[in-house]
């Protein structure tokens, strides 16, 4: 019998939480199962009788990595609910307070976490022995993403300056413009960044995903937009859930997101990328095309690229919003809660994030939803294994584990929203 | 005489809503208010780049983390992370994360770790969803909290001994 079993436990350290499992026979994959524990399930029940205010901060606290997202989907749910709408220079401030935040993530996720991958290092500290100007550029651009979470989020992680309506306190345009040298040489930086991503070797591989993204008619999505995928889905954000379902697997604590229609689907920045490239700036796209990118992008291993290219965007777009900037007279619009139900989906850096919830008369909420990017990425994942296994089972075990984990990291899984430990290990029966 | 700028951190480490993960920010808690002479707490989720960005130009770095090493939850480890390296069951091991250990190692790599930096690590047990420490890990809070006053009153005495 020609049979092997890749293996990889997830929260190694952490009984029973999860993992992936590859079954191999006969040259054949006949069995992909991932499996994660999922803490936005806990953070549903805590939301239940906390008044609506509450829960920016109490989901920013779900993921490390992301609490802007968890901030901004809450926040725009409560105002869809109770009829606001924030335009002006709140508006902007909200896009440039996620701009930090993707540029602080997608730094941290292309230097310090898949880049290593694709150079053949263990990891970045191996990696930082032989390319240390390389690192210390991926740690100035993430610091710099993360000063702008500090200007405009009180401070760099878990911002604490956000409210439903706008924000407690607004910077001062001195403030804003403070930043403006950083963000200059930290634009620069994204574009040498896409110069040196793209002098990596990409594997060939790519399906027929259905890409997912928010789609606005004047920019590049963060907050506001449809949901658009590349196969016509193109809906307010409030039909999400008569278009997309949680599915339970025995096999596994998680919910793996479906589309109804169409089963799998990909979020995050290829989904962004390839239902939104006209609205990139013309750097941003310009870095693309000279990074050998074309408008479209099916391959997941070149997402590190498209991140890259993201983050020049999130440079072009605080630039500007900082430029045109003139502090608000109130940092924040008044709301009034009824009874309502409120649906909030924004892009997070790995995709987009969607928060629904139902309020009582004082606006306490008695139900939450929270479906984070990672779950929604976990079909696409095993099905991307799957194919991407069965076509390299001529490779040793050491090899074909390294290639797993790299595919896996195109996801960029959000490890804070859906698990906390991450082990890999390779069986052959 | 003006007083010195502070340059020493002491930074409790994890998340609050993971059971016993939350212990780093138990222990500096307790340490609030206290008199810590040169020292500004400081707390973090983990994010190792953010403690790379934390340390930054400290002089003094004392760090609070919960870990699983397989011993008795509740076990205090301490560990002089400039002369040791981190063994390996401090990381966080992840396809996502990079943690407490890797931000050492990577600022060994590139030659930028604090002059001083003490790691205490304290046996967790259980890091499922929740707000509440096991037992055997909130017993171990009032030990940890001793030893570090200790660290820093030793770490004030040898700077006011170096000044004499």
């Amino acid at each position: 019998m020609n049979a092997k079993t890749i293996k990889v436990d997830f929260l190694a350290r952490v009984e029973g939480e999860g993992g992936l499992f590859v079954r191999v026979r006969d040259q054949r994959v006949t069995e992909v199962k991932l499996n994660i524990f999922e803490p936005p399930r806990f953070f549903e029940a805590f939301l239940r009788g906390r008044k609506f205010s509450e829960a920016p901060d109490i989901t920013a606290r779900i993921c490390g990595i992301c609490p802007v997202a968890y901030q901004m989907s809450s926040c725009h749910a409560a105002e869809d609910a109770f009829g606001v709408h924030i335009e002006g220079p709140i508006r902007e401030l909200r896009r440039l307070l996620y701009c930090g935040e993707w540029i602080e993530s997608h730094a941290l996720h292309i230097y310090l976490l898949h880049a290593p991958d694709f150079l053949g290092y263990e990891d970045v500290i191996q990696m930082a022995k032989d390319h240390p100007e390389a690192v210390q550029r991926g740690l100035r651009l993430k610091k710099i993403g993360n000063q702008i979470m500090t200007v405009v989020g009180g401070r760099e992680i878990h911002p604490i300056n956000v409210r439903v309506g706008g924000f407690y306190k607004a910077p001062s345009k001195q403030q804003l413009k403070g930043l403006t040298e950083d963000l200059k040489w930290a634009r620069d930086a994204a574009v040498e960044t896409c110069r040196w991503v793209s002098t990596f070797t990409f594997p060939d591989f790519q399906r027929d995903y259905e890409f997912v993204a928010l789609r606005h008619p004047d920019e590049y999505p963060l907050n506001e937009g449809r949901l658009v995928s590349s196969k016509g889905l193109d809906i307010p954000i409030q039909e999400y859930e008569q278009h997309f379902a949680e599915e339970h697997h025995k096999h596994s604590n998680a919910l793996h997101s479906a589309l109804l229609e169409r089963g799998s689907y990909f979020v995050g920045p290829l989904a962004r990328y390839n239902l939104n490239f006209d609205k990139l700036t013309p750097l941003a796209q310009k870095a693309a095309r000279t990074a050998g990118l074309t408008a479209t992008c099916r391959n997941p291993f070149q997402g590190i690229l498209v991140r890259a290219v993201e983050t020049v965007y999130a440079c072009d777009e605080a630039l500007r919003i900082i430029a045109h900037y003139e502090a608000p007279d109130k940092p924040y619009v008044e709301v009034t809660p009824r009874v309502s139900i409120g649906h909030g989906c924004t892009e997070a850096p790995r995709g987009i994030l969607y928060h629904r919830y139902r309020y009582d008369d004082r606006g306490l909420i008695s139900n939450a939803k929270i479906v984070p990017p990672t779950s929604q990425n976990l079909k696409a994942i095993e099905e991307d294994l799957s194919e991407f296994v069965s076509a390299r089972l001529h490779l040793p075990n050491d090899r074909l584990q390294w290639q797993c984990e790299q595919a896996i990291r195109n996801y960029d899984p959000c490890i804070s929203c859906a698990t906390h430990f991450l082990k890999l290990r390779v069986e052959r029966e | 005489m003006t007083a010195p700028r502070s340059s020493a951190l002491l930074i409790g480490v994890g998340n609050p809503f993971r059971s016993d993960d939350g212990v780093g920010g138990v222990v500096i808690r307790r340490l609030r208010g206290q008199n810590l002479p040169g020292f500004t707490i400081v707390e973090e989720t983990g994010d190792g780049a953010e403690l790379l960005e934390a340390w930054q130009g400290a002089s003094a770095v004392i760090l609070v983390d919960a870990v699983q090493s397989g011993v008795a939850p509740g076990t205090i480890h301490r560990l002089d992370a400039t002369t040791e390296k981190l063994p390996k069951w401090f990381s966080h091991c992840s396809t996502h994360a990079f943690g407490v250990a890797e931000a050492i190692e990577l600022a060994r790599t590139l030659g930028e770790l604090p002059p001083s930096l003490v790691v205490y690590g304290i046996e967790g047990l259980d890091f499922s969803a929740g707000t509440l420490l096991s037992p055997e890990v909130a017993a171990s809070v009032p030990g940890v909290v001793s030893s570090i006053l200790a660290e820093i009153r030793g770490l004030a005495g040898l700077k006011s001994a170096r000044i004499a």
